[in-house]
């Protein structure tokens, strides 16, 4: 007897910004708010029509900090919220971006990245946003920031920042340059695929002895939602662990160090890459995003003339890879950093650097992508 | 290393070159079941400007997605055909639209009046991109005719779909009579010579 086979997986094209949508409506987002801008148009685009069919909310802000203003304010009452800009609406953001963090408010803010300084070159890629993401907003913050360099990688690592910033409770931008944001590809959804969502912890104790800031030993405190019951006050002025202004340095202290502490003690779980034949590679380059992608054919060219080329892809900028790089350190002679800026990620490969490793750039700011050529051609004359 | 094909589609902004190229991009990847990776650049204004998307299709997985040397070449208009035709490979082909492509870089290039055809024989000359792509069809073996027209089909909107059926049909046709007229491949004498 013939048995039917039931397809049971859908293949798509898309976009890396439609790739975005979609994983973040499969993690749970329920609110976005945003301002329009290229090359994120797509993603404000698509869930503005996507969103209010499941009961979700689209707003359509005024400009860039009141997009940010309104998802903090979404994400306190519960919903996963997201925003996404590029360039110029992220240097907007970062004031408030510094008040999620302080406040400890999970939201997820997508950076297509775009040539800059300024309005710079609205249509074409840069991945120049690397450092503004670490230290953008004022203060001593922790960040963590995620990179795709495939529409596939769109899809999993937006899943994967709404899960880290609910378990974490901070911030998460995922930084995609223009090419990967514009770029379209195959994906397959399996409709038995498994995929982890994690929902914030919330407090199980009475309303009465809720603390919201009370330190626990993940340093993450449990986050009620604003509307069940819970009520407790919400500040950019450092706070004690009620939630209320201090200037008592042994309250500040504690404070500025388990926010430091929440996501340093869980590196292993927000950092991950991907290594390509580094283990005897005597060259290897470290990129990251699209350039990523040119390292892997410039690898594969070379070890066809029979130079031995490894390549590690960073999917986590920040907080930095440093046990991953140190590995590739350790083994190779030479890496090579490729980046579409003056040399943001190459500046944290020489601080971590404590070897004889040779550290070379390849800086590319004129809005195209860096090509396998120019990285086989730096390969040659270094190595 | 595995199989792989480049095409980049050119031509000015306004003539639908990124739809092109998901179209395309659709059609091979979804309905050819093959690895593709399509990108674009254009500039910040919605017509003129100069559009261009590409198209690179494997048997593997893609790693670099932009095109490199081109095994296929689109030049939809007279810029784009003198900016790109020196990425083509040797034996890479260029296809014109002679409509506004009047020198030819280089003699081995299949000329069809794709925006004429469009203005002309379909009433509409927005369709001359559809055209192309049913030119496409014929001239290579990457993608098939029937692929495309599936793609085409679920891209376009409704009530368009005879129209754009017929615009494919229009290419095709042009294509094999184009294919009849051009020169054997002979590669020139007087190429190391100084002339």
């Amino acid at each position: 007897m013939k048995r039917e086979k039931k397809k049971n997986f859908r293949e798509l094209l898309l976009q890396g910004n439609e790739a975005i949508v979609e994983g973040a409506l499969r993690a749970g987002c329920r609110f976005f708010a945003g301002y329009p801008i290229t090359p994120a148009t797509e993603i404000s685009e698509q869930l503005s029509t996507r969103l209010p069919k499941i009961g979700g909310t689209f707003i359509q802000m005024e400009d860039e900090i009141g997009s940010i203003a309104a998802v903090i304010g979404a994400s306190l009452a519960g919903a996963k919220s997201m925003t996404a800009t590029s360039g110029p609406g992220f240097s907007l953001m970062q004031e408030n971006l510094g008040f999620a963090i302080m406040a400890e408010v999970p939201c997820v803010i997508v950076n297509a990245m775009r040539g800059g300084p300024s309005t710079g070159l609205p249509t074409s890629p840069s991945q120049s946003d690397v450092m503004q993401a670490r230290w953008g907003t004022h203060g001593d913050h922790p960040i963590i920031a995620l990179c795709p360099s495939t529409v596939r990688e769109c899809y999993d690592i937006t899943i994967k920042a709404f899960n880290l910033s609910e378990k974490f409770r901070n911030p998460v931008i995922i930084l995609v340059d223009e090419v990967v944001a514009h770029m379209r590809e195959k994906i397959t959804f399996y409709d038995d695929e498994e995929i982890d969502i994690f929902n914030r912890v919330k407090p199980s104790m009475p309303p009465e002895w809720y603390i919201p800031y009370e330190d626990t030993p993940s340093g993450i405190p449990p986050m009620a939602n604003f509307g069940e019951g819970y009520r407790y006050h919400v500040t950019g002025l450092t706070h004690d662990i009620r939630g209320f202004p201090t200037s008592r340095p042994d309250e500040i202290d504690p404070f500025i160090r388990r926010l430091f502490r929440k996501i340093s003690q869980h590196f292993s779980e927000i950092q991950f890459g991907e290594f390509f034949e580094t283990d005897d590679a005597d060259i290897s380059i470290i990129a990251y995003g699209c350039v990523a992608r040119s390292a892997k054919r410039a690898a594969i060219d070379a070890r066809a003339r029979g130079v031995k080329v490894g390549v590690l892809k960073l999917n986590t900028l920040w907080p930095f890879m440093r046990t991953a790089v140190e590995k590739v350190l350790n083994t190779s002679k030479i890496v090579i950093v490729p980046e579409m800026n003056m040399g943001q990620i190459s500046r944290e490969v020489k601080r971590v650097n404590k070897g004889p490793t040779k550290i070379f750039t390849i800086n590319k700011v004129d809005g195209t992508i860096i090509t396998p050529e120019e990285i086989l051609a730096r390969i040659k004359e270094v190595g | 290393m595995g199989f792989r094909y480049d095409i980049r589609l050119s031509g000015s902004g306004g003539q639908g070159i990124i739809l092109m190229g998901i179209i395309l991009a659709e059609a091979v990847g979804i309905y050819e079941g093959r690895f593709v990776a399509q990108t674009q650049s254009y500039g910040p204004e919605a017509r003129g400007g100069s559009s261009k998307a590409e198209v690179v299709i494997s048997d593997t997985e893609i790693d670099y997605p932009k095109a490199m040397r081109l095994d296929m070449l689109l030049a939809m208009n007279q810029k784009s055909c003198d900016d790109y035709y020196m990425d083509l490979k040797p034996e890479g082909i260029l296809i014109v639209d002679s409509t506004f492509v009047k020198q030819l870089p280089i003699p081995k290039a299949f000329q069809i009046p794709f925006t004429k055809i469009a203005r002309e024989k379909l009433g509409k000359e927005m369709v001359a991109n559809i055209v192309a792509l049913g030119a496409i069809s014929k001239l290579t073996d990457i993608v098939s005719p029937k692929a495309i027209e599936k793609a085409v089909l679920a891209r376009v909107p409704k009530g368009t779909e005879k129209l754009n059926r017929d615009a494919l049909n229009a290419g095709m046709a042009a294509a094999i009579k184009a294919k009849k007229n051009i020169l054997p491949f002979v590669r020139s004498e007087r190429e190391d010579e100084d002339t």
